[in-house]
């Protein structure tokens, strides 16, 4: 509480909120909210030639290549875009921070094996790593979501290891072991507090690079399913008309990176707040 | 100094003041110094008093946030501040050098000593191919390195630390300036090194005829050095004055007040020591300590060398006594702390309040880890800056399980008062404190379980004199009140002077000579602790003496290969308690 607190006292984190919290509600309420089916294809949602309208009165941010409505299917794509945002990030990061943290801490030979799976996660090509995960399961949202967190955990558990490591040659740390706390107290009370900041950057930042591989593996068939829309997905489907109708990209990607910024704005804030050191400063 | 002579370099009113978000601070204040030729000039003060960013204004190396706002620089009669940044780089390194505390993190590591210096020298002169090299090697002679041709070849991590600061030095001479700017030159160097380099500065000076401006917090190394001495404090230049007025009658009360702080060698000379409760048996009895470390390499991590880190060392710790364990860096006084407290894995038996702990499991450990509380060089690197002061001083408790709630606020409280910080301060975190306060604060920390013995690993190093005096005062009113016992761990053989009752001096891993604080410091009989009390810098311009004992040498290094075996020194005993290690070699 005493951190929403401390969130609301700052603008751009505020801002960030604001825009989480609508993209949430749009999410929800998504039939209610937009003005067609998703997926109703219109008769008049096209000009003659074939060509997707532009943004006019009947359809405000324009039609798709087949003639959709392209608001609603920005507005439902927020479900899948959020979940797959939010859970695939959180579970990449999760086992990232899992991995990275024991195998630092513990080092030896858990440490040893840790750190050579996830150096073989590396070197596997991610793409090829998620549609190989993707032929194998029926792809549905959230099978989508775990194949992205299984490729994206890798960078996070890297990291962590580095910092885990810095962090228990510190000298505190020492000053804890001679005092006799043990190794699980060690690492829960003195180790993890201080990862915490490079966490919430990898949620945040994560949000967007997940949203995007999403719309990647959309685009390679393996993703989200048609007709569901996805922001990712209403990009790759529309990308040809790119020259003659750039507003059926500029659109969901404009939702993309305001979506990724308000995380941003968020996780910024919420860094700065649980940072004793930066106490006193803007 | 003869003030008809006209200064090489004149400070005029130079203000310097730093952005910050709460609007402009100034950093020094109207301070106006003057440098004349063939002189050394002391800039001494405590940290945060200005010294260095006095001499990065000087040298127009002031990061962005700070810049002069007002005052003259005038070198020769020009005024440095109206040059522009192309004219400021020929100054620099041209007319005024500038050597640094720490010369690892000066110099490149991926170059060699050679290229750097020549690299130096093609900058400010207009010399070319061999007569660079020639340069370089003369250089390298004038700062009396020797194998010079070898040592340009070299890369600097093969230079040790006292190598490394003659480089700079000589990087520093490549163009004869007229002004040598050393911050803290010696600081991060060991006692009997940071002798030969002031040595060598002295003798530089009469070489090259430069005038050194002299940045410093040790004032036993302004009694050395200086001619003038200019003190700082807060920005300002309190007092300046030649070094000896200044040392005879200091005119103003903080200067006086930080001379009274410095701990002098030789101040407890002829005071009896009486050691207390010698006939009871030790609270801590170490016997043939032996810490080695494998340094791992190869395809196969296999062991290829081998670190001696401490060998075969013994010695009893009684109560309420102080026994200092001192030596230079690399000597493994820290390693025995650390082994003490099982921070580290070793050899040999220790024996805490009666009860050999070693290969005693973790369980029966804990109790007798409550008897022993270490406390570190740097507090603020000893204290989780994520955490609150008052749970870092109760934290002891609930790790042990002796107290929850209430109590243990009730019990931190109690121990802030004990080392002299307010309890209300126990919200606060490590960052809000001062370095005297942050050691309070570890030394209340240490206090929490009633410890016996309490280990002081360079507890006082990292602290200013003034502070410094006031923490060794609390050690000893706590080590009277609660009958504790210290194993003070120092290379600064004034303080431990100052609170020991007995000594042993440490060398490569083993003990050379051990006896009462009278013994090692009036009559020492090793070589080796005869040279590191001569190298002392004391605080007294009458006492600048002569250095009979300087030697460019340098310790060895305790890395060998595997099939070393080191020689255990013997003891003989030349008085009561009083064994020194019979020379060998």
């Amino acid at each position: 509480m005493i951190i929403l607190k401390k969130l609301l006292k700052r603008k751009l984190a505020v801002f960030g909120l604001i825009i989480i919290f609508t993209a949430i509600i749009l999410a929800i309420f998504a039939p209610i909210i937009a003005p067609f089916s998703p997926n109703e294809q219109f008769f008049d949602g096209l000009t003659i030639e074939g060509a997707p309208l532009g943004p006019e009165a009947g359809f405000l941010l324009g039609t798709d290549l087949l003639g959709r409505d392209l608001l609603s299917r920005i507005i439902h794509g927020s479900r899948t875009s959020l979940v797959i945002g939010v859970v695939a990030n959180g579970v990449a990061v999760f086992i990232g921070a899992f991995v990275g943290i024991v195998a630092g801490y513990f080092r030896g030979w858990i440490g040893s094996v840790l750190m050579r799976i996830t150096d073989l996660m590396m070197a596997f090509p991610a793409l090829l790593l998620a549609i190989v995960l993707a032929a194998i399961f029926q792809p549905s949202i959230w099978i989508v979501a775990m194949v992205i967190a299984m490729v994206n955990w890798v960078q996070v558990a890297r990291i962590m290891y580095a910092e885990t490591i810095s962090l228990s040659e510190r000298e505190f740390i020492d000053a804890e072991r001679s005092l006799g706390a043990s190794r699980i107290r060690i690492l829960f009370k003195h180790i993890t507090p201080h990862l915490i900041p490079s966490l919430i950057v990898f949620g945040t930042l994560g949000i967007s690079t997940t949203v995007l591989l999403e719309a990647t593996l959309s685009y390679l068939g393996v993703g989200v399913q048609p007709p569901i829309p996805s922001w990712g997905n209403i990009i790759f489907e529309n990308q040809t008309y790119f020259a003659t109708a750039p507003w059926l990209v500029a659109f969901p990607g404009i939702a993309i990176v305001t979506l990724a910024l308000a995380f941003n704005l968020v996780g910024d804030a919420l860094r700065e707040i649980l940072d004793p050191t930066m106490k006193g400063r803007s | 100094m003869n003030q008809q002579v006209k200064p090489i370099l004149d400070i005029k009113n130079l203000t310097t003041q730093v952005n910050t978000e709460f609007g402009a601070k100034t950093l020094i204040d109207n301070i106006s110094l003057s440098l004349f030729p063939q002189e050394t000039l002391c800039i001494a003060g405590e940290s945060g008093s200005g010294k260095s960013v006095t001499a990065l204004s000087v040298m127009g190396l002031l990061p962005p946030a700070a810049r002069i706002t007002n005052g003259a620089l005038l070198l020769n009669g020009e005024n440095l501040l109206t040059y522009n940044e192309r004219q400021m780089q020929r100054i620099r390194g041209g007319d005024i050098a500038m050597i640094f505390q720490e010369p690892m993190t000066s110099l490149n590591p991926l170059m060699t000593i050679g290229s750097q210096l020549s690299e130096a020298i093609s900058a400010h002169n207009s010399l070319f191919g061999s007569a660079t090299k020639q340069r370089a090697l003369e250089l390298m002679d004038a700062v009396r390195l020797s194998e010079g041709k070898m040592r340009l070849k070299q890369y600097p991590h093969e230079l040790s630390g006292g190598m490394r600061q003659r480089v700079m030095i000589a990087m520093a001479l490549v163009s004869n300036p007229k002004v040598l700017i050393a911050d803290e030159p010696t600081t991060a160097l060991d006692v009997t090194v940071q002798a030969q380099i002031l040595a060598l500065m002295n003798e530089l000076k009469a070489d090259f005829g430069t005038s050194i401006i002299l940045i410093t917090h040790d004032m036993g190394v302004v009694a050395e050095m200086a001619d003038r001495v200019a003190v700082m404090k807060d920005g300002k230049v309190i007092e300046t004055s030649p070094v000896d007025q200044l040392f005879a009658a200091p005119k103003k009360q903080y200067t006086q007040t930080l001379l009274a702080a410095v701990p002098l060698l030789g101040q407890k000379k002829g005071q009896p020591v009486i050691l207390p409760n010698a006939e009871q048996p030790p609270i801590l009895s170490v016997k043939d300590l032996t810490v080695r470390y494998d340094i791992k390499g190869g395809l196969l991590q296999r062991a290829t060398n081998r670190v001696h880190a401490v060998e075969k060392v013994s010695f009893n710790l009684f109560k309420g006594e102080t026994f200092s364990l001192v030596g230079e860096s690399g000597c493994g006084k820290s390693t025995i702390g650390k082994s003490i407290v099982n921070l580290t894995s070793w050899q040999g038996s220790i024996n805490i309040d009666g009860q050999e702990i070693n290969g005693l499991p973790t369980k029966q450990m804990n109790p007798i880890r409550q008897k022993i509380q270490l406390i570190f060089q740097d507090p603020g690197a000893a204290l989780n800056p994520r955490m609150t002061v008052g749970d870092l001083v109760g934290e002891p408790l609930l790790i042990h399980k002796i107290a929850s709630g209430s109590e243990v606020e009730d019990r931190v409280a109690d121990l802030f008062t004990k080392v002299g910080l307010s309890p209300e301060m126990m919200t606060r975190h490590p960052h809000e404190f001062s370095g005297g306060q942050r050691q309070r604060i570890c030394i209340a920390r240490a206090l929490c379980l009633n410890p016996k013995v309490i280990i002081a690993d360079e507890s006082l190093s990292a602290l200013d004199v003034s502070v410094q005096k006031q923490v060794i005062e609390l050690l000893q009113q706590l080590q009277d009140e609660m009958n504790l016992s210290y194993l003070f761990i120092s290379h600064d053989m004034a303080v431990v002077e100052q609170i020991s009752h007995r000594v042993a001096v440490m060398y490569l891993g083993q003990i050379v000579e051990t006896g009462t604080r009278a013994q090692i410091f009036e009559n020492p009989q090793h070589i080796y602790t005869k040279r590191l009390l001569n190298a002392v810098p004391i605080a007294d311009p009458t006492k600048r003496h002569a250095r009979t004992l300087i030697q460019n040498e340098e310790i060895p290094s305790p890395i060998h290969d595997l099939k070393y075996i080191p020689q255990i020194n013997e003891y003989s005993e030349i008085s009561k308690g009083h064994f020194v290690a019979t020379y060998q070699n």
